[in-house]
């Protein structure tokens, strides 16, 4: 292990609740590139490039880009073939009004 | 004590005006801040914040902190690690005053964090500073009254860089079901068996728990630490999926 200048996606969460109403840190995501299923949280993120850098944590492929202007954010998922949402369901618990 | 509702659908993400109320020494290097922040809506151990600043001339800098404990009402309470020549930090250790509004958002995160109701045993490794959101979990299994037995391998440069030092002697004695391991990196106390060094396969081996229980991991620390502790917790044959890490960068 030479290059320990990553930090992981826990730090996106913020950054990604600018843009979605639910917390991705928990989703899991397929990587394009080898297929394998892990959390947001699991990604080995680039932040030093311009923007955050989301790299799959077994084949290091980019899954993820995330470039904030002050005005604009773009979002490159094209190394992520699905994000799989946990929702909390519709009517968690019955319960006494 | 506040009840955490809904920490995955929670609406937009805004900034919010917080305010210090007060200010607690951990270590030399670290301070506990709290915050006042109207309008919080509650969090669960393991979430953070970004807390962001801006100065005169408009240029912002943010950062994510830790929550160190439950909601406390409209407070929160952030420890903060000095890191010498970074922005943020050195701001809110050394010039942030009482009163002075500072914007926080959150709480952020759902993956990384201990609900009350998990009953599997947990194990928590911090290295560093990586246990704030670790005492954040040990804050509120107290407060719930949970009794899921807790490990804590905490390693630290020397005895005087150990933040809650004191809560953490008086809870490893009175909570029960909470044990607490030291790992000094450079120099131990006296009595202290063995000599200082990397935390390694003994360790988490001699203080953590069996795989076969399946145990919950949490794992908080510089990167190699993470790296290194999940490696061995893998390798001691623990399901990736339970093995829980938040690394952070010297960012500061």
């Amino acid at each position: 292990m030479t290059d320990m200048s990553y930090l992981d996606g826990n730090m996106l969460d913020g950054p990604l609740r600018e843009l979605f109403a639910v917390d991705l840190s928990s989703a899991t995501g397929r990587c394009d590139s080898c297929g394998t299923l892990g959390p947001v949280a699991g990604l080995h993120v680039f932040s030093h490039a311009p923007g955050l850098v989301g790299r799959c944590p077994a084949c290091s492929e980019v899954m993820l880009r995330l470039v904030r202007a002050p005005d604009r954010a773009w979002l490159d998922l094209r190394g992520t073939t699905f994000l799989q949402v946990p929702m909390p369901l519709d009517q968690p618990h019955p319960r006494p009004l | 004590m506040a009840a955490p509702t809904t920490d995955r659908v929670a609406g937009p993400l805004t900034w919010r005006v917080a305010r210090l109320v007060e200010r607690r020494t951990e270590t030399p290097t670290a301070q506990t801040l709290v915050l006042e922040v109207p309008g919080w809506p509650g969090h669960v151990a393991g979430q953070h914040v970004d807390v962001r600043l801006t100065a005169p001339d408009g240029y912002q800098a943010a950062r994510s902190y830790s929550l160190a404990g439950p909601p406390d009402g409209d407070r929160i309470a952030l420890t903060v690690q000095k890191v010498p020549d970074g922005e943020v930090s050195p701001y809110l250790i050394d010039v942030y005053g009482a009163g002075d509004p500072v914007e926080v958002r959150g709480p952020v995160g759902g993956w990384f964090v201990w609900r009350t109701e998990e009953t599997a045993p947990v194990l928590l490794v911090a290295g560093g500073s990586g246990v704030v959101p670790l005492m954040a979990m040990i804050r509120a299994r107290r407060d719930a009254g949970s009794r899921v037995p807790f490990r804590l391998i905490y390693s630290v440069r020397t005895p005087a860089d150990v933040i809650y030092a004191d809560e953490l002697r008086r809870r490893a004695r009175d909570d029960q079901g909470l044990d607490v391991a030291y790992v000094y990196t450079r120099e131990a106390p006296e009595g202290w068996r063995g000599e200082p060094h990397r935390v390694g396969l003994a360790d988490v081996n001699t203080h953590g728990w069996p795989a076969d229980l399946e145990p919950l991991c949490y794992v908080c620390g510089p990167t190699g630490f993470v790296e290194t502790v999940a490696d061995l917790l893998v390798g001691l044959g623990h399901q990736t999926r339970r093995v829980k890490t938040e690394r952070f960068g010297p960012t500061g």
